[in-house]
């Protein structure tokens, strides 16, 4: 109860920006009811059936899973600040306002949280994105945004979001591009 | 024509005579020509080696029988072998049934990188010099002009994109439903498979380049040299009328792949697009990803107004 | 062997001539040398040895092929008047433009194979042995009437030669039918090969109706100029007499011609610069250059100069009966129209190209020694197939001639 409580409260930090969606049991400090009543219907997505979108695994970065190695042994700060060990995370460059328990479950630490309180693997770490990118997840769940391999006709595999976008800062970086074709001047025997 | 050239006609000997002496002189004259150069094509076809003359004598792939095929297949594959050291497929997939290809890319998202078109010249065993052919022709385009191919630039490299006010499109074979290019060709050695792809012949192009212009999309491309596949880049899955290695003096393009779309897979440039920008799958298939954007998103058809009817959809996802 | 003896005779009539003929003759030669040199070099390395590329895919070869057919299909020029009018000046010279047609289509053939990229697969486009892919391929039916019209002038004029060997007028009843089947031949070659370009909707430079009228139209002055300038020649130095006015005729219906064929580029030139469409841009090309690039400027601008100032010659009766004038208008509307037809139309239609390329083409030495060699062919054919047929004409070569000699 304690983390939940926590997490309210990191919520209501947070609130104000944007897609902050409140677990639809109470209605936050500064929250109207349709805020809380729009937020719910397409913004608590329904978890999948087993292997309806076959994703690899997530891209941890090096050393860094399971969070709870670490993490068992500290105390959850909602306090917005620099940290020591999580270069590859940071800066976090993902929308104003953002904290980790955003996203991460407060304790234990090897899971996400979705708004409403659920806690889902990283492996299906759509349905987080979901919450509030819900043009895209429903794009993606169709196999328009992003990438999509396998078969056409058969297997499909996806990609988590995670896989393209570095969740810490999503957008994309550019590209080096590769050379461009010959000029046909320039083409001799 | 997998016997060698007959000699002329006999009526053209035999003809019944005739009261006019020029008739009968003007057919032994033409007799005369038919017969040297039968004469000539027959001295060099028999100075060719089995292979060579059967290759050379090969009927249109549409026009072989199975047991032909399977001779075409041995044989071709037996040459790459040797050209190349290492052992080759030429597979002759067919179509599958109820299956229309189609292809959706999405402008929103394509950055321009250009990593579709190596994957494609590796996967689809393209020269790589002299010239260098590319299938897919990626287009910089300003955003205060829009679409306009004439304004485009195909050459643009700055050391990142996407270049700060610019799009991209990458152009290939539209596979058109109504190909333009098909139907110019004097010898029929283009044509538009079942499953909606325009397919070469490449061993009975005779290099005319009709087609070349005809296409709208600069989609076909010309083999001006001996092609250049370095032997360990060589792509060994291969397919008839798609990316078995080419000859000199003939046209190429775009297949949707053919060799790895006919098993199920996606092209190499869909695979290979790092943000997802391509996407690909069956027009007949209403669960299909193309199905699902041409319903649902802003499609639009590269120069439209031709009555190509490309089965290419170029759309914005955001 | 009538036949024979006549075959024997020829061969004998062009293997005796004067100093001048000798020269011409190793000249020519001279020519087919380079142009085999550079054929053979083309054909050890592949059509990279021209400047064609992608973005321009035909080039100087198909230039001058469409420039040929135009030469070719101006036969009729001669042959409306001289058959179906029976104008007798036109009459005597007609078998010039015939063996012109011949000779012409001969190179049209040439050039379509020097350009293709696999021609040992010629026989690929032989209706049923190879596969003929008509009726949607303008080049399948290109291929068919050029052959067609070959045949029809060859036989024709061989039965004309022959006939005359033996002191006989042509037979009507065999020649006519096929004279008059060569007129519609004529224009089907020349309208067909201009639908080759017409058809073609991704080229909007090549793609408007009047193309069709427009080549007609500038073949009827091309060729006509060609028969003026060697008539002369024949005239004067092999003992056959051409009239003055068969010459100033020709040279009055290549007025005529030239006008239509300015009045039609006038028409294209408003519908472009008028209206303004995104189809300019290859106009632009041609005629004032595009974002610098400007190689073809000065030719167009000179074909158009030499076709105004050749159509004024010859339409005003004083210049065109002076020979110095007519002679200077011949080759002013010869340039006009190899320029527009072996430049102007060929390289606008692909630049910029469907993609907005602007890839300047310009002939490579092979294009060009390859093309001397196969206009050397040509014009050696020519000139052995004239030598024969003034002999024949002047009745130095006569069947009665060779007996007495007791050949």
């Amino acid at each position: 109860m304690k983390t939940i409580a926590q997490s309210w409260i990191l919520l209501a930090l947070a609130g104000g920006a944007g897609c902050g969606v409140a677990p639809q049991q109470a209605p936050l400090p500064g929250q109207t009811p349709e805020a809380v009543a729009a937020a719910t219907v397409p913004g608590a997505p329904s978890a999948p059936k087993a292997d309806e979108y076959p994703v690899p695994p997530p891209p941890f970065s090096e050393g860094i899973y399971p969070c709870s190695f670490c993490h068992d042994m500290l105390d959850p700060n909602p306090t917005p600040r620099v940290l020591n060990n999580h270069d590859a995370e940071q800066p976090l460059r993902h929308g104003p306002g953002r904290w980790c328990y955003d996203c991460h479950n407060p304790k234990p630490m090897d899971v996400l949280r979705l708004a409403n309180g659920t806690t889902i693997p990283f492996s299906e770490s759509y349905r987080l994105c979901g919450q509030c990118h819900g043009d895209k997840y429903r794009d993606w769940k169709v196999g328009v945004h992003g990438k999509r391999t396998g078969s056409w006709n058969g297997k499909k595999e996806y990609r988590l979001c995670v896989n393209c976008h570095n969740p810490h800062a999503p957008h994309f970086k550019p590209l080096r591009p590769l050379p461009p074709p010959v000029r046909p001047a320039e083409i001799h025997e | 024509m997998t016997e060698d050239p007959s000699p002329p006609s006999r009526d053209a000997l035999d003809s019944p005579e005739e009261s006019r002496e020029e008739s009968l002189q003007q057919s032994t004259r033409r007799s005369f020509l038919a017969y040297a150069a039968a004469a000539a094509a027959g001295a060099v076809l028999a100075s060719c080696t089995p292979e060579e003359r059967e290759a050379y004598l090969q009927k249109r792939f549409r026009e072989l029988s199975k047991e032909d095929v399977a001779k075409v297949v041995a044989r071709l594959e037996a040459e790459y072998a040797r050209k190349y050291g290492k052992p080759f497929k030429v597979g002759v997939e067919p179509a599958i049934p109820r299956t229309l290809f189609g292809y959706a890319l999405d402008l929103s998202r394509c950055i321009g990188c250009r990593r579709c078109v190596y994957a494609c010249v590796k996967e689809n065993n393209q020269s790589r010099r002299s010239p260098p052919i590319q299938w897919i022709s990626v287009l910089e385009m300003d955003k205060r002009t829009g679409v306009d191919v004439m304004e485009s630039n195909l050459y643009y490299d700055p050391k990142e994109v996407p270049r700060e006010g610019h799009f991209y499109m990458p152009v290939q074979c539209q596979q058109c439903r109504n190909p333009p290019c098909t139907r110019v060709c004097p010898v029929g050695a283009t044509w538009q498979e079942p499953d909606g792809i325009v397919v070469v012949d490449y061993n009975w192009c005779v290099g005319c380049r009709c087609c070349m212009s005809a296409c709208p999309y600069g989609a076909r491309h010309f083999n001006w040299g001996e092609p250049h596949l370095p032997p360990e880049e060589a792509n060994q899955e291969t397919h008839y009328l798609g990316n078995r290695p080419r000859m000199r003096g003939v046209v190429e393009k775009c297949t949707f792949c053919i060799q790895r779309t006919r098993k199920g897979l996606y092209p190499a440039c869909v695979e290979i697009c790092p943000v997802g920008a391509r996407k690909f799958g069956n027009l007949l298939d209403p669960e299909s990803e193309v199905r699902y954007i041409i319903e649902n998103k802003r499609v639009f058809l590269l120069k439209e107004e031709l009555n190509t009817q490309p089965k290419f959809f170029y759309f914005y996802g955001v | 062997m009538p036949f024979v003896e006549f075959t024997v005779n020829s061969v004998r009539t062009v293997l005796r001539g004067n100093r001048a003929y000798w020269l011409w003759i190793v000249f020519l030669l001279a020519l087919v040398g380079i142009g085999g040199f550079g054929y053979a070099h083309q054909v050890r390395s592949g059509l990279i040895a021209t400047h064609m590329r992608d973005p321009v895919s035909w080039g100087f070869y198909i230039g001058n092929f469409t420039f040929l057919v135009g030469v070719a299909a101006a036969a009729v020029v001669l042959v409306i008047p001289a058959y179906v009018y029976h104008w007798k000046p036109i009459k005597e010279i007609v078998v010039f433009g015939e063996l012109l047609a011949v000779a012409a289509i001969v190179m049209c053939g040439l050039f379509v194979l020097v350009d293709m990229g696999r021609p040992d697969r010629l026989w690929h486009l032989i209706p049923w042995i190879g596969h003929w892919n008509g009726p949607g391929s303008i080049l399948a039916w290109d291929a068919l009437v050029l052959n067609l019209y070959f045949l029809l002038n060859f036989v024709i004029v061989t039965h004309i030669l022959f006939r005359g060997f033996n002191g006989r007028e042509y037979s009507k009843r065999f020649a006519t039918p096929l004279i008059l089947l060569s007129i519609p031949a004529a224009v089907s070659i020349h309208t067909v090969t201009a639908f080759l370009y017409n058809g073609m909707a991704a080229r909007p430079y090549w793609n408007s109706a009047i193309l069709a009228p427009r080549f007609l139209a500038s073949a009827f002055c091309s060729g006509p100029a060609i028969m003026l300038i060697l008539l002369q020649v024949v005239r004067k130095i092999m003992p056959i007499e051409i009239k003055d006015e068969a010459l100033w005729k020709i040279a009055e219906l290549m007025a005529y011609a030239m006008f239509v064929n300015l009045f039609l580029f006038g028409a294209e030139i408003f519908r472009e610069y008028y209206s303004r469409t995104e189809h300019l841009l290859f106009f632009r090309y041609a005629y004032s250059g595009l974002n610098g690039h400007r190689t073809l400027v000065p030719f167009t601008w000179l074909a158009l100069f030499c076709s105004v100032t050749a159509f004024l010659l010859f339409l005003i009766p004083r210049t065109r009966k002076n020979w110095v004038a007519l002679n200077v208008g011949a080759v002013l509307i010869f340039a006009g129209v190899y320029i527009e037809k072996g430049v102007a139309l060929v390289i606008p239609g692909y630049t910029p190209s469907v993609l907005g390329e602007i890839f300047e083409y310009f002939p490579s030495r092979t294009e060009a020694m390859v093309s001397a060699g196969v206009f050397g062919v040509g014009f050696l054919l020519y000139t052995l197939m004239v030598k024969v047929a003034v002999a024949i004409m002047t009745g130095r070569l006569s069947s009665r001639r060779s007996e007495a000699a007791g050949v």
